[in-house]
């Protein structure tokens, strides 16, 4: 506890500079980025500007200048960085997913509607939800109070989908009449840093210290082990019955980073792979679902000559077609993934149509998400903000890195969405949560301590009126 | 507990670069691999977005190119009378590929070799789009027209050559497809007909096809002979008894019908098509021989580029009776039309062979020729005067043997007839053949074989000067009225 104060230079009695002017600036080359590309596509596309360029600039613009407005008056001494990165990749997100709707061999399809204006709706309602944090959320230590409850709703939302039917292979949507559905998983991912941090808070010194020694680890006691065997249970069992790899490893990957974090036993980290070693093996022994996606990702060419999905084959063709500078946007092919081309493989096009310096960007972007969510981590100065933030930043890596890698054909693909670029209304509500969690939390962080308490021993030297 | 936070800064660093390092490895180290891969779409899409150039005959475009609503091939190719021109143009399909010219010369239509590298620079500099150049092929329109209305609705083929340089001058084949209805992207059901048909329509007979010669080959065999010294004088009697055993054996070649043929000169041997003179001929020179003399024309050569590849003509090794059977063009002796165009055009040529191609010029988008073909000499199978004799000897074949049906007025015309039979004890119905040339005052404009393919009416030799000899006809008179 007492390393949390140190190094945290950002914090002085001085009263830092707020940075909120360099967001504004920030924001608006994340507004003006999204506007030229949107205007290229459209160039590209049908030789002239697009119809929606006006209300399209306007519309970022005024979300992005809501969200800074409450920053401004609801969390001063935020980091500067989270919202204008935030708001780019929504923009540059919504470029393409609108990219995507004008494709004709996507457009021939039966079931055709464009994504694009539902995706601005939920990038509209998502900032709504981070305002709504920023303005009731006081402070971030309030969530602490609900640490068990967090932990039920999350196992509620991560169970529920079991009740209604899968698509495309996986178990992960629930579906509400008239609304259409919802990915609880993406909440659930929120939900259960919470859970965890709370948790971890309370149970970190007796999970560090109340340990025996064997074979040079620490081996917890059966009590404080017992609830992270859970955990890891939950999520092998969400992975073989909603066929779900990527929430699963999302999940578990979260909890033994914020274990680890709380703990600071480097033991945890070998219990953890261990762990999720033995459970993949088990997976991928049983489940054919499984068995497929690490087929497909070790031999993605193989899906021309056996009929099975081509996917992976279609986005790496994508991703090499674009080469070093790309085709330029509007001009690529990368609907040729087919269905999922606008949420879980929308980095393709990115690879396609803006090259190998394109993603490159983009990945420098979501890296500097993660960065600045872990220098909030590094900046709390309350253990639970601490855990928190380094939580929520670590599984917006992982699930970067689990997204990016298996479209890319690094690691198997496991069908989760590019946070904030990806069409898909839970992801984006859920990330604009999360950022504007992390928001909050470095706002406390920053924020001057406050001006010391008169001293009483200073009352001694006032000057007594005769 | 900020160790570990920066611990878990640098595992989410390494994350990222894992991610970047492979990035360069599919977009950089890969790329080119990915690019080109085959089952990459955008190849196709990119081949097909710009009009194709053409296959270019007499001056006219044989091809074209048209607009589609397709999504991902704005352009398919199209054919002008197609089915008159598949043998020469091939197919160039959205969905089965290419083949023959339209697959050869594929980068140079497209606008990909590297030759027309500076147009596209000019073009996408200007603005304008990749722009494919056009072949310029040596056929003669009205030969190929002749050729195709001969044969009618006949199965065959015919291959005509000018013997003078080597140019082809029509190459039809019979029953025909036309490319344009498997062009397109939705054009299964046509594929899977034409593939299917029986007749086989997608086979180009006129080079890709090998029928037993027949007779036709006897004019091979009278040149071996001439060559060999075995007999000097076409029109001297020749040691031919009648009936003629085949050697080893005791099997009496037949003759068709009652001709004469014991002693009987080469001349009057090649007018009646005798088997037992040729037959005996070939036996006396023996195996090697023949082959040589066989090779001289062409065969046994499994690289004949024109620069489609023509199939391989063979003469074979083998036994004396075989090899009997083989100097009348029977046994495992196989020639395509091409072969037996080139036999002829060689005779009339003086001898001298000139290696056939059907691709004069490539020309870029901005009609800079960019590569023209020279007349190439392939061989000398015999000397300018057999060659003469045997000119003369050919020449009595049309006046008053069995090739009378090919004459043409003021024009003197050589040829030789075939009725080749094959299949099981002869069982399957003979093919015509005709092979003849033309001459002019400077040498010969041209030399045509003719085959046809299963004709009912009728098996005797005859059959060729019949059937194939107006097919003939109606060529060298479409050639001669084009010279000059």
């Amino acid at each position: 506890m007492s390393s949390s104060t140190t190094n945290t230079t950002t914090i002085s009695t001085a009263g830092p500079p707020s940075r909120r002017n360099t967001e504004l600036a920030l924001l608006a080359f994340s507004v003006l980025i999204p506007c030229f590309a949107y205007a290229n596509v459209g160039l590209a596309l049908d030789g002239e500007m697009p119809s929606g360029m006006l209300g399209y600039g306007l519309g970022l613009g005024l979300l992005a200048g809501v969200g800074h407005v409450v920053v401004r008056k609801f969390a001063r001494y935020a980091d500067p960085l989270l919202l204008p990165l935030a708001t780019l990749l929504n923009g540059i997100g919504l470029v393409i997913i609108w990219r995507l709707d004008q494709a004709p061999r996507l457009m021939a399809k039966k079931f055709f509607h464009p994504s694009a204006p539902n995706q601005l709706l939920f990038s509209a309602l998502g900032i709504a939800l981070f305002v709504a944090v920023l303005i009731f959320l006081k402070d971030h230590r309030i969530l602490q109070r609900y640490t068990y409850i967090s932990m039920v709703v999350a196992l509620i939302l991560l169970v529920a989908p079991m009740f209604f039917p899968a698509k495309f292979g996986a178990r992960i949507w629930i579906t509400i009449p008239g609304l259409g559905s919802l990915q609880p998983g993406e909440f659930a991912k929120i939900i259960l840093a919470i859970f965890f941090a709370g948790y971890l808070m309370v149970k970190r010194d007796a999970l560090a210290l109340a340990s025996r020694r064997f074979m040079g680890l620490y081996l917890p006691r059966g009590r404080d082990l017992g609830p992270i065997l859970v955990v890891w249970a939950v999520s092998i069992l969400i992975l073989v019955f909603e066929t779900d790899l990527g929430t699963s490893l999302l999940f578990f990957g979260m909890f033994v980073v914020m274990l680890y974090v709380a703990t600071e036993r480097t033991s945890w980290i070998v219990f953890g792979l261990l762990m999720s070693a033995g459970g993949a093996v088990f997976v991928n022994t049983f489940e054919p679902h499984v068995q497929q996606r690490v087929d497909a990702w070790l031999h993605p060419f193989d899906a021309f000559k056996d009929g099975s999905s081509d996917q992976i084959a279609q986005a790496l063709m994508a991703f090499g077609s674009g080469g070093v500078f790309g085709t330029g946007w509007g001009q690529g092919h990368s609907d040729l993934i087919g269905f999922a081309a606008n949420s879980d493989f929308i980095l393709a096009t990115v690879g396609e149509e803006l090259g190998l310096a394109g993603v490159m960007a983009i990945l420098l972007i979501y890296g500097l998400i993660v960065e600045r969510g872990l220098r909030t981590a590094l900046a709390a100065r309350d253990p639970f903000g601490k855990l928190l933030a380094c939580g929520l930043s670590a599984a917006f890596g992982i699930q970067v890195f689990v997204v990016a890698g298996g479209v890319m054909g690094l690691i198997p693909l496991t069908g989760m969405t590019m946070p904030f670029m990806a069409q898909g209304g839970s992801s984006v509500l859920a990330n604009w949560a999360l950022v504007a969690i992390l928001v909050k939390i470095s706002d406390t962080a920053r924020r001057p301590a406050p001006a010391p308490a008169p001293s009483p021993d200073a009352e001694m030297t006032q000057v007594v009126r005769p | 507990m900020n160790k570990p936070v920066r611990r878990i800064a640098i595992f989410c660093g390494l994350l990222v670069l894992a991610l970047m390092m492979r990035d360069n490895w599919i977009q950089f180290v890969q790329a080119e691999e990915l690019k080109t891969h085959e089952n990459n779409r955008r190849v196709l899409i990119a081949r097909y977005s710009q009009p194709r150039g053409n296959i270019i005959v007499d001056g006219q475009t044989v091809t074209g190119s048209k607009e589609t609503d397709n999504t991902d091939f704005k352009y398919k190719r199209t054919y002008k009378n197609g089915e008159m021109w598949a043998p020469v143009t091939g197919y160039a399909s959205q969905v089965y590929g290419a083949n023959q010219l339209e697959k050869l010369d594929d980068p140079v239509l497209t606008g990909d070799d590297d030759r027309l590298f500076f147009n596209r620079t000019v073009d996408m500099i200007t603005g304008k789009g990749k722009k494919g150049g056009d072949v310029i092929t040596t056929l003669n329109a009205k030969a190929q027209e002749a050729a195709f209305k001969g044969l009618g609705n006949k199965r065959g083929a015919v291959a005509a050559l000018d013997p003078r340089t080597g140019k082809i001058l029509a190459l039809a084949s019979t029953p025909s497809y036309d490319p344009s209805r498997i062009a397109g992207s939705d054009d299964e059901k046509a594929w899977k007909e034409l593939t299917s048909d029986k007749n086989q329509p997608m086979l180009n007979r006129a080079l890709k096809q090998t029928y037993p010669p027949g007779s036709t080959f006897k004019v091979v065999t009278a040149a071996a002979a001439l060559q060999n010294g075995l007999y000097k004088d076409v029109d001297a009697k020749t040691d031919s008894p009648l009936p003629w055993t085949l050697p080893d054996t005791r099997v009496q070649l037949q003759n068709e019908g009652n001709i004469p043929c014991k002693e009987a000169s080469l001349r009057v041997a090649l007018q009646y098509s005798c088997n037992t003179v040729f037959g005996k001929v070939s036996a006396d020179l023996g195996n090697k021989k023949m082959i040589e003399q066989a090779e001289k024309f062409g065969f046994n050569n499994p690289k004949l580029d024109t620069p489609v590849r023509a199939a391989e003509s063979v003469y074979p090794k083998d036994n004396r009776p075989q090899n009997a059977m083989a100097g009348i063009g029977q046994a495992s002796n196989r020639a395509t039309p091409l072969q037996m165009a080139m036999v002829a055009a060689a005779v009339a040529n003086n001898g001298k062979l000139m290696e056939p191609y059907m691709v004069d010029k490539l020309r870029a988008p901005n009609l800079n020729v960019i590569e023209t073909h020279q007349p190439k000499q392939l061989s000398q199978p015999l000397s300018s005067d057999n060659a003469q004799k045997l000119q003369s000897i050919m020449e009595t074949v049309v006046e008053k043997g069995t090739g009378t049906n090919a004459q043409i007025d003021g024009v003197t015309v050589g040829g030789k007839t075939g009725t080749a039979q094959h299949g099981v004890d002869n069982s399957g119905n003979p093919y015509a053949w005709f092979i003849s040339y033309a001459k002019g005052k400077d040498g010969s404009p041209v030399a045509v074989a003719v085959v046809i393919e299963g004709s009912e009416t009728t098996r005797d030799d005859i059959a060729g000067g019949r059937l194939a000899a107006p097919v003939a006809k109606g060529v060298m008179e479409a050639v001669l009225s084009t010279e000059k």
